[in-house]
């Protein structure tokens, strides 16, 4: 016991200790950044830590002490329902083009003052300027700059999967595999699998569409392995899943650690998106947000990020940089032909945001197959099994008490 | 002397509006949420449209009961057999019963699934002994195993409290009317433990039915609790009001069943007389 | 026969209890990084963990939140078991002493969920845009720690012989006074459990932490939780392995010096969690 007190005191004279180490950092402006899970590069194995990189970065240029605080979300919809909390609040989110969508609709970003972001005139032509393509989401980037962008595709393990049964969506499908399928654990991306399974628009609104999809994500409940987001990657790499749809980039991430696995887009068509970076209204230091923003368009970062991620970049000086080339071929030799697919993306759709009820209308689906669970008839004969035993005991003693009490 | 003075009138006075503020204004916040719409309106919708989710509290308390009776039955025999060793021994397995306790959870969990997993380690040597493989993650079994293992220390711990604290006497008293071992088991320690098990009881079924990591992990996503509903409504898809709906009948379950366990120990304190 | 059989039934459960934490531990040495596949040692991941800047700062943060949720919790709890002792009313009492165990009583996702409601609520109404982070978090740890307190120090107030503090007054005491020079060291050692109990609780809890947490004060379950989903960084082996290693150690000392289990078993019949 007295040893016990004595370690609580060495705790308790520890921690302000501490504490004042942390006030001494705290000097100086902290950035808020909201980032998707493995979507930047971390300093791991020797690569840049961008965060870090920014922070003196912005010292040297501004003699200013600045920390980055960084946290990561799986889904696009956790995402905005941290947001849309009010509770926290973010310097820098980026979130996916339906999504942004969505926050520029309920006003929930901030327009950005491009004198801050000069580097802005890295990014090609096609995602930014007056004949941009991919600006779908924020017409002329009013409200966003794009990060990286991809398609999502299947993932399989050549040691597990036949040759025969690729290509399609019908894989997701397919009984053979039961088991051994991951299906996205997120709502849009989820009901997309099924919806391009189908051939539905994938921003239908009709509900007998969306219905339908939710019919085919049924299913497929049986025989998928669970639902999952940036699990994967671990389940892949370790053999411990065969099949799942997710974003290329991630594929290679995963290949890096387990060649056995290969990659195709489904032939029905597929996603395409744009993840960008957003200012939140809410942010309390929008000149260094966008200095953020700025310095992730610059070479060095933008750089180190793309290779972390190897997600598509629509920034001109990655893709110019031979040490970004270098990189890509060293992964594996067609790397640069499938994050840069131009057939796949001919097909490829992006999600669109959804009216108000249309929302709720695919929370309350994605609830639904959630919560649709089948108990088999096992469950069910243990708990009558127990409850009776249960019962029975308590009705034994009970009788047996009152016997006694008649003594 | 019935003087009280002011210091110890207002002593509890600071925990009193602590209470009011963090434990009472909470659960009024729940009942309020539980009660309304988006807008603030009353409305019985939020706990009507629970019927959608009768599958995911029958599943649950299921699994949390199944998991509860495993855990009596291997934890019982096991802690009869540790109050049975020497008293050295019994301090060093107290410990280890303890250590998983007192590790955290998520540790603990996400041990077991990376042991488990069809790529992990078990089934690499299952694959190496030329056996089949076992599909244990995603499915009901692996979940109540995750339960059970998780929890198991929480049914051992009390039993064996009260054990260690049995008077021997009433054992050789037994023994000397004529008991043979098995009498003795079900007549006189069985009967004298109970409290020991009921809290066992209720600290393993409490922590089951509203657990959401270890079917995240051990369920892969696709055994829906009621913790994972309740924190995907709060966490995902940001709907409040129905997440505070199956929050308060969560709890109020949970009480119906403490309450129900609370009644078997009353009723059986007077089995020994 | 019957103490092999019953000395295997225990080495047997204990085996499949810590074969998930040893395969951790034993992999957290391992230089590829696998869960599956032993490539040879090292210490690289050790390295790497020390190197992690969140998670150390994550662990400062955990034992920050623990001690300073554990005092508060101890010092409001203790005045107001003092303030009970002498109440006279026996609903008042009653009430006060069942609303604290709401928290103790209630499953760790419900606490955690209508505390998140009254924070998000109270920032609605504020405006606060970053209300949450490591002012909630210190309240709600102080009141998960607070019934903790109250069962450890109450008992120790009902065991106090009354005459004493009243022979203090009659001497010219006054009623503070007797109560920090006659009642204070009486009940020194009820207030040590409790506040040892509020300690180990706050640094172990998850599931509250993560529905009233923020980005800007993360504690070390919360760093775990958010590793294990995403792509787990081996390092976090390393950390386990280290969490693991420092409770056996803590509690081979006080087991082995002191009598802790019988505390935390105490908190076991105090209800469940």
């Amino acid at each position: 016991m007295k040893r016990f007190i004595s370690l609580f005191l060495i705790a308790l004279m520890l921690a302000p200790m501490l504490f004042s180490c942390s006030e001494s950092e705290k000097k100086g402006k902290t950035l808020y950044v909201y980032n998707w899970g493995e979507y930047i590069s971390d300093g791991s194995e020797g690569c840049l830590d961008s965060n870090k990189a920014f922070e003196d970065w912005y010292y040297k240029q501004y003699g200013e002490r600045v920390k980055v605080v960084y946290s990561t979300f799986s889904s696009n919809e956790d995402m905005y329902a941290k947001l849309s909390s009010g509770s926290v609040s973010y310097d820098v989110v980026v979130p996916s083009d339906y999504m942004i969508e969505r926050l520029i609709d309920e006003d929930m970003l901030a327009p950005l003052n491009y004198d801050n972001i000069p580097n802005i005139k890295n990014i090609v032509p096609e995602f930014y300027g007056p004949d941009a393509e991919f600006d779908y989401y924020d017409e002329g980037s009013v409200y966003s700059v794009p990060y990286f962008y991809g398609m999502i595709g299947i993932i399989y393990n050549t040691e597990m999967v036949d040759k025969e049964d690729l290509g399609s969506w019908e894989l997701m499908w397919n009984k053979k595999y039961k088991g051994n399928i991951l299906q996205f654990n997120n709502s849009r991306d989820a009901f997309g699998t099924a919806q391009y399974k189908l051939g539905i628009d994938v921003n239908s609104k009709d509900e007998k569409d969306w219905r339908r999809a939710l019919e085919e994500l049924r299913k497929q409940k049986d025989i998928v392995q669970g639902y999952v987001m940036d699990e994967i990657f671990n389940k892949m790499e370790g053999g411990s899943a065969a099949i799942a749809a997710y974003y290329a980039g991630d594929f290679l991430a995963m290949y890096e650690n387990n060649d056995d696995l290969d990659f195709f887009y489904p032939k029905e068509g597929t996603n395409l998106y744009v993840d960008a970076m957003c200012i939140p209204k809410s942010s309390k230091n929008k000149a260094l947000a966008e200095a953020y923003i700025n310095f992730m368009l610059s070479e060095e970062p933008a750089v180190a990020n793309a290779l972390y991620t190897y997600y598509a970049s629509p920034n001109k000086v990655v893709l110019e940089s031979e040490e970004y080339k270098e990189g890509m071929n060293e992964i594996r030799e067609d790397a640069y032909e499938l994050m840069y697919n131009a057939d796949a993306l001919k097909t490829a759709t992006p999600y669109k945001n959804l009216p108000g009820s249309q929302l709720a209308l695919i929370n309350n689906l994605w609830e639904e197959l959630k919560s649709d669970i089948e108990i088999s008839p096992l469950i069910y004969v243990l708990c009558v099994g127990i409850v009776i035993a249960l019962a029975s005991f308590g009705i034994f003693f009970a009788v047996r008490k009152r016997i006694r009490n008649n003594y | 002397m019935k003087r009280k003075s002011i210091f110890q009138r207002m002593a509890a006075a600071p925990h009193i509006v602590w209470m009011v503020m963090f434990i009472v204004a909470p659960m009024l916040f729940v009942l309020y949420f539980a009660f309304t719409d988006e807008k603030g309106r009353f409305t019985f919708d939020n706990i009507l449209s629970l019927s959608g989710y009768s599958n995911v509290f029958i599943l649950s308390i299921a699994f949390a009961l199944i998991a509860t009776v495993i855990c009596l039955l291997i934890g019982y025999p096991l802690a009869y057999f540790m109050s049975k060793a020497s008293p050295r021994t019994r301090k060093l397995l107290m410990v280890l019963i303890m250590l998983p306790m007192w590790c955290n959870l998520l540790i603990r969990t996400y041990a077991l699934m990376a042991l488990l997993d069809n790529g992990g380690l078990l089934n690499a040597l299952l694959a190496k002994l030329g056996l089949g493989k076992l599909y244990i993650v995603g499915s009901d079994f692996g979940v109540i195993l995750g339960m059970v293992y998780d929890f198991l220390p929480y049914m051992v711990l009390p039993i064996f409290t009260t054990m260690t604290k049995l008077d021997k006497r009433y054992i050789e008293a037994a023994a000397d009317l004529g008991c043979n071992s098995w009498q003795t088991m079900t007549k006189v320690i069985m009967p004298l433990t109970v409290s020991g098990v009921i809290s066992g009881v209720t600290m393993v079924f409490v922590p089951s039915i509203s657990t959401f990591y270890i079917s995240q992990k051990l369920g892969a996503g696709k055994i829906d609790l009621v913790g994972d509903t309740i924190e995907r409504l709060f966490k995902n898809t940001s709907t409040y009001n129905v997440g505070a709906a199956v929050s308060l009948v969560m709890m109020v379950l949970i009480i119906i069943s403490v309450g129900i366990m609370n009644k078997f120990s009353d009723d059986d304190g007077g089995i020994i007389v | 026969m019957k103490k092999f059989l019953s000395s295997g039934y225990i080495f047997l459960i204990f085996a499949i209890l810590y074969a998930p934490i040893l395969v951790l531990i034993v992999f957290s040495f391992n230089e590829g990084g696998s869960l599956s596949e032993f490539t040879g040692f090292s210490f690289t991941w050790y390295k790497e963990l020390f190197n992690d800047e969140q998670a150390l700062t994550a662990l400062k943060n955990s034992l920050i939140l623990a001690v300073l949720s554990s005092c508060i919790a101890t010092v409001i709890g203790t005045f107001a078991a003092l303030g009970l002792h002498h109440m006279k009313r026996k609903w008042a009492k009653g009430a006060i002493t069942s609303i604290t165990n709401i928290p103790m009583m209630n499953p760790d996702i419900v606490t955690g969920v209508s505390m998140m409601l009254l924070f998000v609520a109270v920032a609605s109404i504020i405006k606060a845009n970053n209300f949450m982070g490591f002012g909630t978090m210190l309240v709600a740890h102080t009141t998960f720690n607070l019934p903790y307190v109250l069962l450890s120090v109450t008992p120790r107030f009902n065991a106090l012989d009354k005459s004493l503090s009243e022979a203090a007054m009659d001497l010219g005491c006054t009623p503070a006074r007797a109560f920090f020079s006659v009642e204070l060291p009486e009940i020194v050692p009820g207030i040590v459990s409790g506040l040892m109990l509020g300690f180990t609780m706050s640094l172990d809890d998850f599931v509250i932490s993560h529905f009233v947490s923020s980005p800007n004060f993360q504690t070390l379950p919360l760093y775990v939780y958010n590793q294990t989903v995403h792509n787990v960084k081996f390092s976090m082996y390393a950390l386990c392995a280290i969490i693991v290693a420092t409770i056996l150690a803590i509690l081979l000392i006080v087991n082995f010096a002191g009598s802790m289990g019988e505390r935390r078993s105490r908190k076991v019949k105090g209800g469940a969690r």
